[in-house]
């Protein structure tokens, strides 16, 4: 056997360490990153070709329909109908007749809601943005202001002013043999109720093995608070009322789509929680909510709240359409959601909880602080996925009469005035354009979100 | 027992406790049994932990090493036999349970960092709100912790962004941070590359110094020599052997202990 110094090529030794150095320039930069995404083998460059071809095919009819041979001013269906049919165009005319949408544009946006009441839905929808907006962007400050205010005075506010407010509460749990519907009757129904919750929160703090102090005293809290609205709610602020009914078009679809939105993800989490459970009562009740809403499908759902409550409930009670698909689709989302945060919870290493417990940390501090910010930083693209769904799925609420977005620019076929060989394209086209709008700018809020949330670790 | 009528009588604060014997121990496991469903995983556990103590549990895996320890803070529950720590009995109680995790420390093999938060945030977390304290005081004792384990400089960064003895360094001043009573090790270093281990190491001999109660579970044989009042040898879920280091490691009483050593001294 030599030793390794007689084979003197494999001996060596480096005298001075090599700087850094550019790469060469035919790998890198915009003519590197081209060659890489787009012509990397022959594979991939007859790809890129045929993309391209496909690209071109679609894009210049798309831009033909909108842009050059779109009716953008007019007064009837002649603008937007050939010689033939009777009206002005040439024969071998396409293209969208934005001058219908345009006629009909604020009945896509606010539905049947009246005219001169109007601004309170511009009202409604300037604070949503303007409350939201801020929110989402990180560098705003007052952040628990904001949340406050989308939370607690946004809601309220909204009911207030789309609904006219008003309400008159006659009572809703003692029967009424034994106390005439009054607002006696409600404040009496109201503190059994609180005394109810106080019970239940009494028996889950000792059931988690929790303090129940704070338990009781967020209860009462909350029930006060909830008390304060409902003053608000029942105070006349001299506004004319506009039944749920009459609400339509994109202010139907958003009150839909954000209520649920807010009421699955909390809801959903809970009931994740509650799934994973010792307490074999919340797991037995978790499961039971969960696979009962995933199991039908959602127009069912909104059809048995429709047609069916009215049959079950008392004579005389009734429920508002809107208030049944509203409770629906949250209920609906949040079984979805409870599944998706569920996955996330599971994901979380032992250790994480092991961690946190023998640090000493309660149930619910080790879920608030160290294992839900984690769960549901992984589980974002899952519950984006179903606001966006979410979204698209409040068109299902024409089947029980009411009209939100897609459901109005349907009903609005029904004109004659607009008849046209291309209404229906440019109808659909333009609901298309606006759920992509909003779809794709919480798909890419997702993103930027998922970015930010990924530099601390 | 003295222990249980005091325990009873006793809240959060130790002060309106007097001095008595019992006082001087810090872990009592008495005929402890466990099992996982129907595999007996610890068989009549006796073992007695003084305060000041240096325990080191060998043996080898599978011996029931880390049940043993986790059980002594309830991460695992034993079904039979009594376990007091620090005068409190562990049984279903919570209460219990989070009184006597806020007095025992734990250090894990894969360190169970949280990697959200800085290191300053983890080693304040539990005094804001298990201790209540202000944050500015809570912040306060954690870089001071930070310091006694040589890393104050990486406060502000991230679980991710330090070395694996870095990170473990910080878990051992997060539990420092709540004053334990008793400082639990689960094989603190076996996750860690050689390199590091000493750093790990020289950081516990400190504690031992001043005088902390630790139990270790551990395969760094050096370092029980070095620190351990004992041994405390199982196997198959039972203690095979209890003595002191150097009688331990010259005159292994039994076989199992016997073959132990040899495959582990070279």
């Amino acid at each position: 056997m030599d030793s390794l110094q007689e084979r003197t090529d494999q001996v060596f030794v480096r005298t001075n360490m090599l700087t850094p150095s550019a790469p060469p320039k035919r790998t890198s930069g915009a003519i590197g990153w081209v060659r890489a995404n787009f012509f990397s083998s022959w594979g991939s460059a007859l790809a890129t070709i045929i993309v391209l071809y496909i690209s071109y095919r679609i894009a210049v009819p798309a831009i033909n329909f909108i842009f050059v041979n779109g009716v953008w001013s007019g007064s009837s269906r002649d603008v937007c109908t050939n010689t033939a049919q009777g009206g002005v165009q040439p024969p071998e005319w396409f293209g969208g007749c934005w001058i219908y949408v345009h006629s009909y544009f604020a009945q896509f946006i606010y539905g049947f809601y009246p005219a001169p009441e109007r601004w309170r839905a511009d009202l409604v929808f300037a604070l949503f943005f303007g409350g939201l907006i801020p929110l989402l962007v990180p560098r705003v400050p007052f952040k628990a202001f904001n949340i406050i205010f989308m939370i607690v005075v946004f809601p309220v506010a909204t009911f207030i002013l789309l609904t006219g407010g008003h309400v008159h509460f006659l009572g809703f749990l003692l029967p009424n043999w034994l106390i005439s519907p009054s607002p006696l009757k409600f404040a009496i129904d109201y503190a059994i109720l609180t005394a109810i919750a106080l019970a239940a929160g009494y028996a889950i703090a000792r059931g988690t093995q929790s303090d129940p102090r704070p338990t009781l005293h967020g209860i009462t809290g909350a029930m006060g608070l909830f008390a304060i609205v409902l003053i608000l709610m029942a105070m006349n602020f001299g506004l004319q009322p506009v039944e749920t009914s009459r609400w339509g078009g994109l202010l139907l679809t958003l009150v839909l789509a954000v209520t649920g939105m807010a009421v699955a993800l909390p809801l959903g989490i809970i009931l994740a929680l509650g799934r994973r459970s010792k307490m074999p009562v919340v797991r037995l009740l978790s499961t039971i909510f969960i696979e009962f809403w995933r199991g039908v499908p959602l127009v069912s759902v909104l059809f048995m709240a429709s047609v069916m409550l009215p049959l079950l409930l008392p004579e005389g009670v009734s429920f508002d359409n809107l208030l049944r698909a509203l409770v629906g689709v949250a209920m609906f989302s949040a079984a979805y959601m409870a599944e998706v945060v569920r996955g996330g919870l599971q994901a979380i290493p032992k250790g994480q909880y092991e961690g946190a417990k023998a640090l000493g940390l309660t149930y619910w501090q080790m879920m608030g602080m160290i294992v839900l910010p984690q769960a549901l930083k992984i589980v974002i693209p899952g519950i984006v996925n179903i606001f966006i769904s979410l979204f698209k799925d409040t068109t299902l609420v024409l089947t029980i009469g009411l009209f939100d977005f897609l459901g109005q620019i349907q009903a609005s076929f029904a004109d004659p005035n607009w008849a046209s060989s291309v209404q229906v394209v440019t109808a659909y086209s333009f609901a298309a354009g606006m759920y992509f709008i909003f779809c794709f700018s919480m798909g890419q809020y997702s993103k930027f979100m998922e970015r930010r949330l990924d530099t601390g670790h | 027992m003295l222990a249980e009528t005091m325990s009873s009588t006793n809240s959060s604060t130790d002060s309106s406790r007097a001095a008595s014997p019992e006082d001087s121990i810090a872990v009592d496991i008495i005929g402890m049994d466990k099992w996982f469903g129907e595999f007996h995983v610890l068989r009549e556990i006796n073992l007695r932990v003084m305060r000041g103590e240096r325990i080191v549990v060998a043996g080898p895996s599978g011996s029931g090493k880390s049940t043993m320890i986790r059980c002594i803070n309830r991460l695992e529950e034993h079904q039979k036999g009594k376990i007091i720590v620090d005068g409190i009995e562990l049984t279903d109680d919570v209460k219990r349970v989070h009184e006597v995790r806020r007095e025992v420390g734990m250090v894990f093999q894969h360190f169970n960092l949280f990697p959200h938060l800085t290191i300053l945030e983890n080693c304040a977390l539990a005094l804001i709100w298990v201790r209540k304290m202000p944050r500015k005081q809570a912040e306060e004792i954690a870089m001071h912790f930070l310091e006694r384990v040589k890393i104050p400089d990486q406060a502000y960064k991230y679980p991710g962004q330090l070395s694996g003895g870095q990170q473990q360094r910080v878990a051992i001043a997060r539990s420092l941070c709540m004053n334990p009573r008793v400082m639990l090790f689960d094989e603190p270093t076996s996750a860690l590359d050689p390199e590091m281990i000493k750093e790990v190491l020289d950081t516990m001999v400190g504690l031992a110094e001043d005088g902390m109660t630790m139990i270790c579970v551990t395969h760094e044989m050096g370092f029980a020599r070095q620190v351990a009042n004992r041994i405390v040898f199982m196997d198959q879920g039972q203690i095979v052997e209890q003595n002191e280091p150097g009688a331990f490691f010259l005159n292994p009483q039994t076989e199992r202990a016997k073959l132990f050593l040899s495959q582990i001294l070279h």
